[in-house]
């Protein structure tokens, strides 16, 4: 049997909520939920794993910190010592206040740029890809979940649908 | 309904805490009486210089009480209402704390001490009588009466005080009189006098930080001071607040405050942890670069006499909230935030113990059992008082135009 994949689309974020709550409760697997805004718990519902994006922040914040210092190294202690307002300039630590600006401006950058940066990339949501939501609504007034036929092999396409539609579905579509 | 009855067990370490306070104070008055011609004046600055830290330790985290509430009015926010009790239990210390801080000025009016070098008169005198230079003239000092002379000073300690007591009380007995009659006439009462009171507190605390704190080293100045000082008493009072909150939920008291309450909290713990940090930062990096010889004093009298207390208390209250409080988890988990919240509370602790002793000790200072028996005695003695505040009214409110939605606060 050939994977389908089948849409349900709600009209109230509560009732996506209780109705992929009621879902799971009958063992069904939800493989993924479009809606127009962040609904509040529904990542606990749905069982999504907690993201990762914390550490990648971390070690982009690490790298811009590492980044920043090994420069200034460079540039003003190694390369050409810059004696800047009588400033002890043979060490990199005794000038480190000096340098402690720049290298948290250079550290936020880095963070902050690389967890947007992986977040597009992780999402295939970068400028110019065709955007991926089953219909056009859910990123207007509509709430959608997507059940995978393949991944719920002891449902026949029809107990998902009836399923679905005792849930207060709006409408179900499908896709191949 | 929800009544805190202060349990047996936390009477007796409040009044051990006391107890250890009164003995400790006793040694320090011994040790003033009994010391010899030449060490008197260093045993007297000691006592004295404890009581103010520990004065101004407490007062602070009491103020924010009464200023984190006003936010909250102001803001109209509502997360923080099921916990409002609890900054108002901090607040009602301001009563006790301003008489401390009051009693150490007027000491240091009737030299009794000699905390704020300023109030001896002879620094005034430019020639003695006989016609000759007064050589105890000190022209910087002098330069300075316009601000700093005692009508001036006593004139802003009580106004100030005045003011933010006068707030205190107000909002204390509006939100009692509201568990009542509920409504919102008396919220909006509250917004308003909560916008007054932070413009005035905005003005007043930098300047009371200049006349109580940064008048101790009367040549040096910082623009940046006041924030510093403020910040310092903020974070310390979030500690409080946290601790409080964690113990009343350990009593199986306030139900109502969930964990998003407790992760709130934290938030606020790790966010003044930094403003904190940034400000002690900007003040020293700046001073540090210009190496001007009448503001850098101030920094080579900590760094040089004080090096490990000085740097250990910035790398303490900076670094343990960094890396403790920075995941989302550990703001939720009540043996990191207690864990933390003590180590920090004590390291702003040390924080006051730096913006008094070094200008009133010098080189030759001590930090021993005296000290920290002082700081104990007057934890147990701010502890007994918001104690009883908190066991005078529900632990949460009765009536809040914001309750429902604070019971309902969830954040992720």
């Amino acid at each position: 049997m050939a994977g389908k994949t089948i849409f349900g689309m709600y009209d109230d974020d509560g009732t996506l909520m209780t109705g992929a709550a009621a879902l799971i409760d009958k063992g069904l697997h939800i493989k993924d939920a479009y809606t127009p805004f962040p609904v509040h718990g529904l990542d606990r519902v749905l069982g999504v794993k907690w993201t990762r994006l914390a550490q990648c922040a971390f070690i982009y914040g690490l790298i811009g910190a590492i980044l920043a210092l090994s420069g200034f190294w460079f540039f003003m202690i190694s390369d050409w010592p810059m004696n800047i307002g009588g400033k002890p300039n043979g060490v990199l630590y005794e000038n480190l206040p000096a340098f402690i600006p720049i290298t948290f401006e250079f550290t936020v950058l880095c963070a902050a740029h690389g967890m947007a940066i992986t977040y597009l990339l992780r999402n295939w949501t970068l400028p110019g890809v065709k955007a991926r939501n089953p219909h056009p609504r859910t990123t207007d007034d509509h709430f959608c979940i997507e059940i995978s036929t393949e991944e719920n092999n002891n449902f026949s396409e029809e107990d998902i649908n009836s399923l679905l539609k005792e849930t207060g579905t709006v409408e179900i579509f499908e896709r191949a | 309904m929800e009544q805190f009855t202060l349990p047996t067990r936390m009477r007796n370490i409040i009044y051990t805490l006391v107890g250890i306070g009164v003995l400790s104070l006793i040694m320090g008055v011994v040790n003033v009486m009994g010391a010899e011609e030449a060490e008197h004046h260093h045993a007297v600055q000691r006592l004295w210089g404890n009581i103010l830290i520990n004065g101004l330790f407490f007062f602070g985290i009491a103020l924010m009480g009464t200023f984190f509430m006003a936010v909250q009015y102001a803001a109209e926010s509502a997360w923080a209402v099921t916990v409002k009790r609890v900054f108002e239990a901090v607040s009602q210390y301001v009563y006790v704390g301003a008489l401390v801080l009051l009693v150490v000025f007027a000491a240091g009016a009737m030299h009794l001490h000699h905390l704020y070098h300023w109030m001896d008169p002879n620094l005034y005198i430019e020639f003695l009588a006989d016609g000759s230079l007064n050589p105890e003239y000190d022209e910087i000092i002098a330069g300075k009466s316009a601000f700093l002379n005692q009508p001036f000073f006593w004139a802003r300690a009580l106004l100030f005080m005045g003011v933010y007591i006068w707030f205190t009380r107000r909002f204390r007995k509006r939100s009692l009189e509201e568990d009542m009659s509920g409504g919102t006439s008396l919220h909006y009462n509250n917004v308003r006098d909560a916008a007054i009171f932070l413009v005035f507190f905005g003005f007043t605390s930098m300047v009371a930080s200049w006349d109580w704190i940064m008048s101790i080293d009367t040549h040096w100045f910082s623009t940046l001071f006041g924030w510093y000082v403020f910040s310092g008493w903020w974070i310390s009072a979030m500690v409080v607040f946290l601790l409080l909150v964690l113990y009343l939920k350990s009593k199986g008291l306030m139900q109502q405050v969930n964990e998003s309450h407790v992760h709130d909290l934290g938030k606020w713990m790790f966010a003044v942890s930094f403003l904190w940090s940034y400000l002690f930062f900007s003040q020293f990096m700046l001073i540090w670069y210009s190496d001007i010889p009448e503001e850098v004093t101030y920094y080579i009298a900590r760094i040089d006499h004080y090096r490990w207390l000085f740097w250990g208390m910035f790398a303490v209250n900076f670094i343990f909230p960094m890396l403790f409080l920075m995941d989302r988890d550990n703001k939720r988990n009540k043996g990191y935030l207690v864990t933390i919240g003590f180590i920090i509370l004590f390291g702003h602790w040390l924080d006051t113990f730096l913006l008094v002793v070094p200008g009133t000790q010098h080189a030759d200072w001590h930090f021993g059992a005296f000290e920290i028996g002082l700081m104990l005695g007057f934890a147990g003695l701010f502890l007994f008082v918001v104690t009883r505040a908190l066991s005078k009214a529900p632990v949460v409110v009765k009536s809040h135009p914001f309750l429902d939605e604070s019971l309902h606060h969830e954040i992720h």
